[in-house]
Protein backbone atom coordinates (compact mmCIF):
# COMPACT_ATOMS: atom_id res chain seq x y z
CA UNK A 1 0.00 0.00 0.00
CA UNK A 2 1.00 3.66 -0.39
CA UNK A 3 4.03 5.29 1.48
CA UNK A 4 3.76 8.07 4.09
CA UNK A 5 6.50 10.05 3.21
CA UNK A 6 6.09 13.28 2.03
CA UNK A 7 7.11 12.60 -1.49
CA UNK A 8 5.23 9.51 -2.23
CA UNK A 9 3.53 9.18 -4.92
CA UNK A 10 0.35 7.23 -5.61
CA UNK A 11 1.06 4.17 -5.27
CA UNK A 12 2.61 2.36 -8.56
CA UNK A 13 3.44 6.17 -9.42
CA UNK A 14 6.09 6.11 -12.12
CA UNK A 15 8.96 8.95 -12.05
CA UNK A 16 9.02 10.23 -14.84
CA UNK A 17 5.44 10.59 -16.09
CA UNK A 18 4.05 13.97 -16.20
CA UNK A 19 1.80 13.97 -13.37
CA UNK A 20 -1.49 15.33 -14.80
CA UNK A 21 -1.06 12.44 -17.60
CA UNK A 22 -0.42 9.73 -15.08
CA UNK A 23 -3.88 7.84 -15.71
CA UNK A 24 -2.93 5.89 -12.15
CA UNK A 25 -4.39 8.62 -9.93
CA UNK A 26 -8.11 9.00 -12.44
CA UNK A 27 -9.65 6.93 -10.24
CA UNK A 28 -8.90 8.83 -6.92
CA UNK A 29 -9.43 12.01 -8.44
CA UNK A 30 -12.68 11.03 -10.63
CA UNK A 31 -13.87 9.45 -7.58
CA UNK A 32 -13.49 12.78 -5.47
CA UNK A 33 -15.13 15.25 -8.14
CA UNK A 34 -17.70 12.92 -8.12
CA UNK A 35 -18.45 12.92 -4.41
CA UNK A 36 -17.91 16.66 -3.67
CA UNK A 37 -19.17 17.81 -7.20
CA UNK A 38 -22.62 16.05 -6.05
CA UNK A 39 -22.43 17.08 -2.76
CA UNK A 40 -22.13 20.59 -3.89
CA UNK A 41 -24.58 20.77 -6.77
CA UNK A 42 -27.37 19.09 -4.26
CA UNK A 43 -26.59 22.16 -1.66
CA UNK A 44 -26.49 24.39 -3.94
CA UNK A 45 -30.01 23.26 -5.68
CA UNK A 46 -31.48 22.26 -2.73
CA UNK A 47 -30.28 25.00 -0.51
CA UNK A 48 -28.06 27.78 -1.21
CA UNK A 49 -29.80 29.25 -4.19
CA UNK A 50 -33.44 28.89 -3.38
CA UNK A 51 -32.51 30.39 -0.10
CA UNK A 52 -30.59 33.40 -2.03
CA UNK A 53 -32.88 33.39 -4.61
CA UNK A 54 -35.91 33.86 -2.04
CA UNK A 55 -33.76 36.57 0.17
CA UNK A 56 -33.80 38.39 -3.39
CA UNK A 57 -37.21 38.13 -3.96
CA UNK A 58 -38.36 39.02 -1.15
CA UNK A 59 -36.34 42.60 -1.45
CA UNK A 60 -37.85 42.94 -4.57
CA UNK A 61 -41.37 42.73 -3.21
CA UNK A 62 -40.47 44.75 -0.25
CA UNK A 63 -38.94 47.62 -2.96
CA UNK A 64 -41.86 47.48 -5.47
CA UNK A 65 -44.35 47.41 -1.66
CA UNK A 66 -42.93 50.44 -0.77
CA UNK A 67 -42.27 51.98 -4.24
CA UNK A 68 -45.71 51.42 -4.56
CA UNK A 69 -46.93 53.07 -1.19
CA UNK A 70 -45.22 55.75 -1.78
CA UNK A 71 -46.85 56.52 -5.55
CA UNK A 72 -50.37 55.76 -3.42
CA UNK A 73 -49.09 58.52 -1.28
CA UNK A 74 -48.18 60.77 -3.83
CA UNK A 75 -51.74 60.21 -5.26
CA UNK A 76 -53.81 60.92 -1.66
CA UNK A 77 -51.47 63.85 -1.29
CA UNK A 78 -52.01 65.88 -4.89
CA UNK A 79 -55.80 64.92 -4.21
CA UNK A 80 -55.58 66.46 -1.05
CA UNK A 81 -54.17 69.51 -2.55
CA UNK A 82 -57.36 69.64 -5.28
CA UNK A 83 -59.40 69.82 -2.64
CA UNK A 84 -57.80 72.07 -0.75
CA UNK A 85 -57.58 74.19 -3.85
CA UNK A 86 -61.55 73.16 -5.09
CA UNK A 87 -62.49 74.35 -1.57
CA UNK A 88 -60.44 77.41 -1.35
CA UNK A 89 -61.82 78.87 -4.97
CA UNK A 90 -65.37 77.64 -3.64
CA UNK A 91 -64.64 79.77 -0.18
CA UNK A 92 -63.47 82.48 -2.80
CA UNK A 93 -66.26 82.61 -4.83
CA UNK A 94 -69.35 82.52 -1.92
CA UNK A 95 -67.13 85.03 0.41
CA UNK A 96 -67.03 87.52 -3.17
CA UNK A 97 -70.78 86.25 -3.80
CA UNK A 98 -71.87 87.20 0.13
CA UNK A 99 -69.53 90.88 -0.32
CA UNK A 100 -71.81 91.78 -2.83
CA UNK A 101 -75.58 90.76 -1.38
CA UNK A 102 -73.93 92.98 1.88
CA UNK A 103 -72.99 95.62 -0.12
CA UNK A 104 -76.04 95.81 -2.08
CA UNK A 105 -78.12 95.28 1.11
CA UNK A 106 -76.17 98.29 2.71
CA UNK A 107 -76.66 100.29 -0.61
CA UNK A 108 -80.16 100.47 -0.93
CA UNK A 109 -80.99 100.64 3.07
CA UNK A 110 -78.20 103.86 2.92
CA UNK A 111 -80.19 104.94 -0.01
CA UNK A 112 -83.86 104.47 1.50
CA UNK A 113 -82.55 105.78 4.71
CA UNK A 114 -81.39 109.09 2.68
CA UNK A 115 -84.32 109.19 0.75
CA UNK A 116 -86.54 109.06 3.82
CA UNK A 117 -83.99 111.97 5.34
CA UNK A 118 -84.37 113.82 2.58
CA UNK A 119 -87.84 113.65 2.47
CA UNK A 120 -87.75 115.11 6.33
CA UNK A 121 -85.73 117.94 4.95
CA UNK A 122 -87.54 118.67 2.59
CA UNK A 123 -91.16 119.22 4.75
CA UNK A 124 -88.79 121.01 7.05
CA UNK A 125 -87.81 123.06 4.79
CA UNK A 126 -91.30 123.38 2.94
CA UNK A 127 -92.67 124.22 6.73
CA UNK A 128 -89.58 126.64 7.87
CA UNK A 129 -90.57 128.31 4.31
CA UNK A 130 -93.77 128.92 5.07
CA UNK A 131 -93.22 130.32 8.48
CA UNK A 132 -90.28 132.43 6.96
CA UNK A 133 -93.33 133.90 4.37
CA UNK A 134 -95.86 134.09 7.08
CA UNK A 135 -93.02 135.72 9.21
CA UNK A 136 -91.85 137.94 6.55
CA UNK A 137 -95.28 139.10 6.08
CA UNK A 138 -95.90 139.89 9.51
CA UNK A 139 -92.91 142.05 9.50
CA UNK A 140 -93.12 143.80 6.50
CA UNK A 141 -96.67 144.66 8.21
CA UNK A 142 -95.13 145.87 11.43
CA UNK A 143 -92.77 147.65 9.42
CA UNK A 144 -95.82 150.06 7.86
CA UNK A 145 -97.30 150.55 11.10
CA UNK A 146 -94.09 151.75 13.01
CA UNK A 147 -93.34 153.43 9.91
CA UNK A 148 -96.79 155.38 9.93
CA UNK A 149 -96.14 156.12 14.05
CA UNK A 150 -92.93 157.37 13.47
CA UNK A 151 -94.16 159.80 9.94
CA UNK A 152 -96.48 160.97 12.31
CA UNK A 153 -94.35 161.83 15.27
CA UNK A 154 -91.86 163.20 12.94
CA UNK A 155 -94.65 165.35 11.27
CA UNK A 156 -96.34 166.35 14.64
CA UNK A 157 -92.82 167.44 16.07
CA UNK A 158 -92.14 169.86 13.19
CA UNK A 159 -95.59 171.16 12.37
CA UNK A 160 -97.15 171.05 15.70
CA UNK A 161 -99.96 169.31 14.71
CA UNK A 162 -101.16 165.54 14.11
CA UNK A 163 -101.85 164.65 10.64
CA UNK A 164 -104.83 162.16 10.11
CA UNK A 165 -103.34 158.98 10.55
CA UNK A 166 -104.84 157.89 6.92
CA UNK A 167 -103.41 160.58 4.93
CA UNK A 168 -99.64 159.48 6.41
CA UNK A 169 -100.16 155.58 6.04
CA UNK A 170 -101.24 156.81 2.53
CA UNK A 171 -98.08 158.40 2.13
CA UNK A 172 -95.82 156.13 4.11
CA UNK A 173 -97.30 153.48 1.43
CA UNK A 174 -96.72 155.95 -1.31
CA UNK A 175 -93.23 156.15 -0.46
CA UNK A 176 -92.21 152.80 0.30
CA UNK A 177 -93.29 151.53 -2.80
CA UNK A 178 -91.93 154.32 -4.77
CA UNK A 179 -88.64 153.77 -2.90
CA UNK A 180 -88.96 149.99 -3.26
CA UNK A 181 -89.23 151.06 -7.01
CA UNK B 1 17.06 24.17 -9.98
CA UNK B 2 13.33 22.87 -8.02
CA UNK B 3 11.26 20.99 -10.29
CA UNK B 4 8.18 23.02 -11.77
CA UNK B 5 6.36 19.84 -12.06
CA UNK B 6 6.67 18.86 -8.86
CA UNK B 7 4.07 21.00 -7.40
CA UNK B 8 1.27 18.68 -10.11
CA UNK B 9 2.32 15.20 -8.09
CA UNK B 10 -0.55 13.74 -6.66
CA UNK B 11 0.02 12.21 -2.81
CA UNK B 12 -1.87 10.05 -1.22
CA UNK B 13 -2.38 11.54 2.10
CA UNK B 14 -4.97 8.67 3.71
CA UNK B 15 -4.74 5.40 2.00
CA UNK B 16 -8.02 3.60 1.68
CA UNK B 17 -9.33 0.52 0.33
CA UNK B 18 -8.99 -0.07 -3.22
CA UNK B 19 -12.43 -0.93 -5.23
CA UNK B 20 -11.01 -3.29 -7.56
CA UNK B 21 -8.46 -2.38 -9.42
CA UNK B 22 -9.38 1.50 -8.64
CA UNK B 23 -7.53 3.53 -5.76
CA UNK B 24 -9.60 5.79 -3.88
CA UNK B 25 -7.48 7.37 -1.52
CA UNK B 26 -7.57 10.36 0.03
CA UNK B 27 -4.64 12.05 -1.87
CA UNK B 28 -4.27 15.98 -2.06
CA UNK B 29 -6.07 16.43 -4.93
CA UNK B 30 -9.44 14.95 -3.37
CA UNK B 31 -8.35 17.48 0.26
CA UNK B 32 -8.37 20.35 -2.03
CA UNK B 33 -11.56 19.25 -4.19
CA UNK B 34 -12.97 18.82 -0.65
CA UNK B 35 -11.84 22.36 1.01
CA UNK B 36 -12.98 23.51 -2.43
CA UNK B 37 -16.89 22.27 -1.65
CA UNK B 38 -16.71 23.24 1.59
CA UNK B 39 -15.77 26.46 1.51
CA UNK B 40 -18.71 27.12 -1.03
CA UNK B 41 -21.10 25.73 0.45
CA UNK B 42 -20.02 27.41 3.95
CA UNK B 43 -19.50 30.72 3.03
CA UNK B 44 -22.83 30.56 0.79
CA UNK B 45 -24.68 29.13 3.57
CA UNK B 46 -22.89 31.69 6.90
CA UNK B 47 -23.54 34.56 4.68
CA UNK B 48 -27.29 34.33 4.01
CA UNK B 49 -28.07 32.89 7.58
CA UNK B 50 -29.53 36.40 8.79
CA UNK B 51 -31.30 36.73 5.39
CA UNK B 52 -30.80 40.58 6.02
CA UNK B 53 -33.29 42.76 3.78
CA UNK B 54 -30.77 44.87 3.88
CA UNK B 55 -27.09 42.49 2.83
CA UNK B 56 -24.01 42.78 4.80
CA UNK B 57 -21.07 42.59 3.11
CA UNK B 58 -20.75 38.81 2.70
CA UNK B 59 -24.13 38.61 1.78
CA UNK B 60 -23.83 40.98 -0.91
CA UNK B 61 -21.08 38.88 -2.15
CA UNK B 62 -23.03 35.78 -2.13
CA UNK B 63 -25.74 37.72 -3.84
CA UNK B 64 -23.82 39.20 -6.24
CA UNK B 65 -22.60 35.44 -6.90
CA UNK B 66 -26.20 34.64 -7.54
CA UNK B 67 -27.01 37.53 -9.67
CA UNK B 68 -24.08 36.96 -11.57
CA UNK B 69 -24.65 33.62 -12.84
CA UNK B 70 -28.37 33.94 -13.00
CA UNK B 71 -27.54 36.93 -15.94
CA UNK B 72 -24.93 35.11 -17.84
CA UNK B 73 -27.61 32.34 -18.50
CA UNK B 74 -30.38 34.47 -19.13
CA UNK B 75 -28.07 36.64 -21.86
CA UNK B 76 -26.96 33.50 -23.53
CA UNK B 77 -29.40 30.91 -22.85
CA UNK B 78 -32.88 33.06 -22.70
CA UNK B 79 -34.97 32.41 -19.34
CA UNK B 80 -35.20 28.53 -19.99
CA UNK B 81 -31.63 28.48 -19.69
CA UNK B 82 -32.48 28.67 -15.92
CA UNK B 83 -33.25 24.87 -15.57
CA UNK B 84 -29.65 24.65 -15.25
CA UNK B 85 -28.52 27.41 -12.79
CA UNK B 86 -27.87 24.79 -10.06
CA UNK B 87 -25.27 22.92 -12.05
CA UNK B 88 -24.06 26.44 -14.31
CA UNK B 89 -24.03 28.03 -10.16
CA UNK B 90 -22.14 24.78 -9.06
CA UNK B 91 -19.45 24.62 -12.19
CA UNK B 92 -18.87 28.53 -11.65
CA UNK B 93 -17.95 28.42 -8.32
CA UNK B 94 -16.04 25.00 -8.17
CA UNK B 95 -13.56 26.17 -10.30
CA UNK B 96 -13.28 29.67 -9.35
CA UNK B 97 -13.18 28.79 -5.99
CA UNK B 98 -10.40 25.80 -6.61
CA UNK B 99 -8.37 27.77 -9.09
CA UNK B 100 -8.13 30.85 -6.55
CA UNK B 101 -6.89 27.97 -3.70
CA UNK B 102 -4.38 27.33 -6.25
CA UNK B 103 -2.90 30.47 -6.56
CA UNK B 104 -2.00 30.22 -2.36
CA UNK B 105 1.48 29.17 -2.46
CA UNK B 106 2.29 25.79 -1.91
CA UNK B 107 -1.38 24.80 -2.37
CA UNK B 108 -2.85 22.18 -4.93
CA UNK B 109 -4.50 23.40 -8.14
CA UNK B 110 -7.25 20.68 -8.77
CA UNK B 111 -8.14 21.86 -12.16
CA UNK B 112 -4.45 21.48 -13.46
CA UNK B 113 -5.53 18.08 -14.05
CA UNK B 114 -6.92 17.60 -17.27
CA UNK B 115 -9.03 14.60 -15.83
CA UNK B 116 -11.02 17.08 -13.99
CA UNK B 117 -11.45 19.31 -16.35
CA UNK B 118 -12.31 16.74 -19.19
CA UNK B 119 -14.91 15.01 -16.43
CA UNK B 120 -16.50 18.35 -15.75
CA UNK B 121 -16.29 18.91 -19.83
CA UNK B 122 -18.04 16.14 -20.77
CA UNK B 123 -20.57 16.49 -17.77
CA UNK B 124 -21.89 19.68 -19.80
CA UNK B 125 -21.49 17.53 -23.08
CA UNK B 126 -23.85 15.21 -21.85
CA UNK B 127 -26.36 17.29 -20.29
CA UNK B 128 -26.49 18.99 -23.77
CA UNK B 129 -27.05 16.02 -25.37
CA UNK B 130 -29.49 14.22 -23.20
CA UNK B 131 -31.69 17.08 -22.61
CA UNK B 132 -31.27 17.89 -26.43
CA UNK B 133 -32.57 14.60 -26.91
CA UNK B 134 -35.38 14.51 -25.00
CA UNK B 135 -36.49 17.80 -25.63
CA UNK B 136 -36.22 18.61 -29.15
CA UNK B 137 -36.19 14.41 -30.11
CA UNK B 138 -34.81 14.37 -33.86
CA UNK B 139 -35.07 18.13 -34.29
CA UNK B 140 -31.92 18.30 -32.14
CA UNK B 141 -29.88 17.57 -35.53
CA UNK B 142 -31.52 20.55 -36.67
CA UNK B 143 -28.10 22.17 -34.62
CA UNK B 144 -26.40 20.63 -37.30
CA UNK B 145 -28.05 22.30 -40.03
CA UNK B 146 -27.32 25.57 -40.48
CA UNK B 147 -30.62 27.06 -42.33
CA UNK B 148 -30.04 28.71 -45.56
CA UNK B 149 -27.09 26.89 -46.40
CA UNK B 150 -26.91 25.98 -50.28
CA UNK B 151 -27.95 22.05 -50.85
CA UNK B 152 -24.58 21.50 -52.68
CA UNK B 153 -22.69 22.18 -49.85
CA UNK B 154 -24.72 20.77 -47.15
CA UNK B 155 -23.57 17.83 -46.52
CA UNK B 156 -19.82 19.56 -46.19
CA UNK B 157 -21.31 22.16 -43.81
CA UNK B 158 -23.44 19.27 -41.92
CA UNK B 159 -19.55 17.13 -41.51
CA UNK B 160 -17.80 20.15 -40.62
CA UNK B 161 -20.79 20.83 -37.53
CA UNK B 162 -20.61 17.74 -36.46
CA UNK B 163 -17.08 18.34 -35.56
CA UNK B 164 -16.91 21.43 -34.17
CA UNK B 165 -20.18 19.65 -31.79
CA UNK B 166 -17.97 16.61 -30.94
CA UNK B 167 -14.61 18.40 -30.25
CA UNK B 168 -16.66 20.70 -27.95
CA UNK B 169 -15.35 18.44 -24.57
CA UNK B 170 -11.99 19.01 -25.65
CA UNK B 171 -11.37 22.54 -26.41
CA UNK B 172 -13.74 23.21 -23.30
CA UNK B 173 -11.60 21.41 -20.66
CA UNK B 174 -8.06 21.50 -22.34
CA UNK B 175 -8.41 25.74 -22.36
CA UNK B 176 -9.05 25.44 -18.39
CA UNK B 177 -6.62 22.96 -17.80
CA UNK B 178 -3.80 24.20 -20.28
CA UNK B 179 -4.05 27.91 -18.47
CA UNK B 180 -3.81 26.34 -15.13
CA UNK B 181 -1.17 24.25 -15.59
CA UNK B 182 1.28 26.86 -17.95
CA UNK B 183 0.47 29.41 -15.32
CA UNK B 184 1.69 27.70 -13.06
CA UNK B 185 4.97 26.64 -14.12
CA UNK B 186 5.40 29.42 -15.55
CA UNK B 187 5.05 30.86 -11.57
CA UNK B 188 7.38 28.30 -10.62
CA UNK B 189 9.87 28.83 -13.31
CA UNK B 190 10.39 32.21 -12.82
CA UNK B 191 10.26 32.11 -8.55
CA UNK B 192 13.27 29.46 -8.93
CA UNK B 193 15.06 32.15 -11.30
CA UNK B 194 14.82 34.57 -8.50
CA UNK B 195 16.27 31.61 -6.01
CA UNK B 196 18.87 30.57 -8.45
CA UNK B 197 20.34 34.12 -9.25
CA UNK B 198 20.61 35.63 -5.88
CA UNK B 199 22.90 32.46 -4.93
CA UNK B 200 25.64 34.44 -6.98
CA UNK B 201 26.04 37.03 -4.58
CA UNK B 202 25.75 41.27 -5.07
CA UNK B 203 25.43 40.70 -9.19
CA UNK B 204 23.35 37.75 -8.71
CA UNK B 205 20.73 39.79 -6.53
CA UNK B 206 20.58 42.49 -9.17
CA UNK B 207 19.92 40.03 -11.31
CA UNK B 208 17.19 39.11 -9.99
CA UNK B 209 15.26 41.63 -9.61
CA UNK B 210 13.87 41.27 -13.30
CA UNK B 211 12.32 38.26 -12.88
CA UNK B 212 10.83 39.06 -9.14
CA UNK B 213 9.25 41.65 -10.79
CA UNK B 214 7.90 39.30 -13.12
CA UNK B 215 6.70 37.16 -10.56
CA UNK B 216 5.02 39.93 -8.92
CA UNK B 217 3.30 40.65 -12.76
CA UNK B 218 2.07 36.63 -13.07
CA UNK B 219 0.94 36.67 -9.90
CA UNK B 220 -1.60 39.74 -10.88
CA UNK B 221 -2.28 38.15 -14.10
CA UNK B 222 -2.81 34.35 -12.70
CA UNK B 223 -5.54 35.44 -10.48
CA UNK B 224 -7.05 37.22 -13.82
CA UNK B 225 -6.35 34.37 -15.40
CA UNK B 226 -8.37 32.71 -12.75
CA UNK B 227 -11.51 34.39 -12.61
CA UNK B 228 -11.45 34.64 -16.42
CA UNK B 229 -10.79 30.98 -16.98
CA UNK B 230 -13.60 29.99 -14.35
CA UNK B 231 -15.91 32.65 -16.57
CA UNK B 232 -15.28 31.39 -20.03
CA UNK B 233 -15.73 27.66 -19.11
CA UNK B 234 -19.16 29.09 -17.18
CA UNK B 235 -20.13 31.23 -20.60
CA UNK B 236 -18.73 28.51 -22.73
CA UNK B 237 -21.63 25.94 -20.77
CA UNK B 238 -24.21 28.44 -21.17
CA UNK B 239 -23.95 28.58 -24.50
CA UNK B 240 -23.98 24.80 -25.15
CA UNK B 241 -26.71 24.38 -22.70
CA UNK B 242 -28.79 26.93 -25.78
CA UNK B 243 -27.93 24.97 -28.62
CA UNK B 244 -29.78 21.88 -26.80
CA UNK B 245 -32.67 24.50 -25.94
CA UNK B 246 -33.05 26.21 -29.21
CA UNK B 247 -31.57 23.65 -31.52
CA UNK B 248 -32.02 25.78 -34.53
CA UNK B 249 -29.57 28.50 -35.73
Amino acid sequence: MAETTAHTEVPGGHKGVFPPFNKETFPTQLTWLGITFILLYVMMAKVALPRIGSILEERRGHIDGAIAEAERFKRDSEAAVAAYEKALAEARGKAHAIAGATRDKLNAEADERRKAIEAQLAEKLAAAETTIADTKAKAMANVEAIATEAASAIVEKLIGKTPSSDAVRAAVADATRGGRA
Amino acid sequence: MADPIHQFEIKTLVPLANIGPADISITNSAAFMIATTVIIIGFLLLSTTSRAMVPGRLQSVAEMSYEFVANTIQSTAGREGMRFFPLVFSLFTFILVANLIGMIPGAFTVTSHIIITVALALLVFATVVIYGFWKNGFKFFKLFVPSGVPIYILPLIVMIEVMSFLSRPVSHSVRLFANMLAGHITLKVFASFIVMLSGFGFAGWLGAALPLALVVALTALEFLVAFLQAYVFTILTCIYLNDAIHPGH
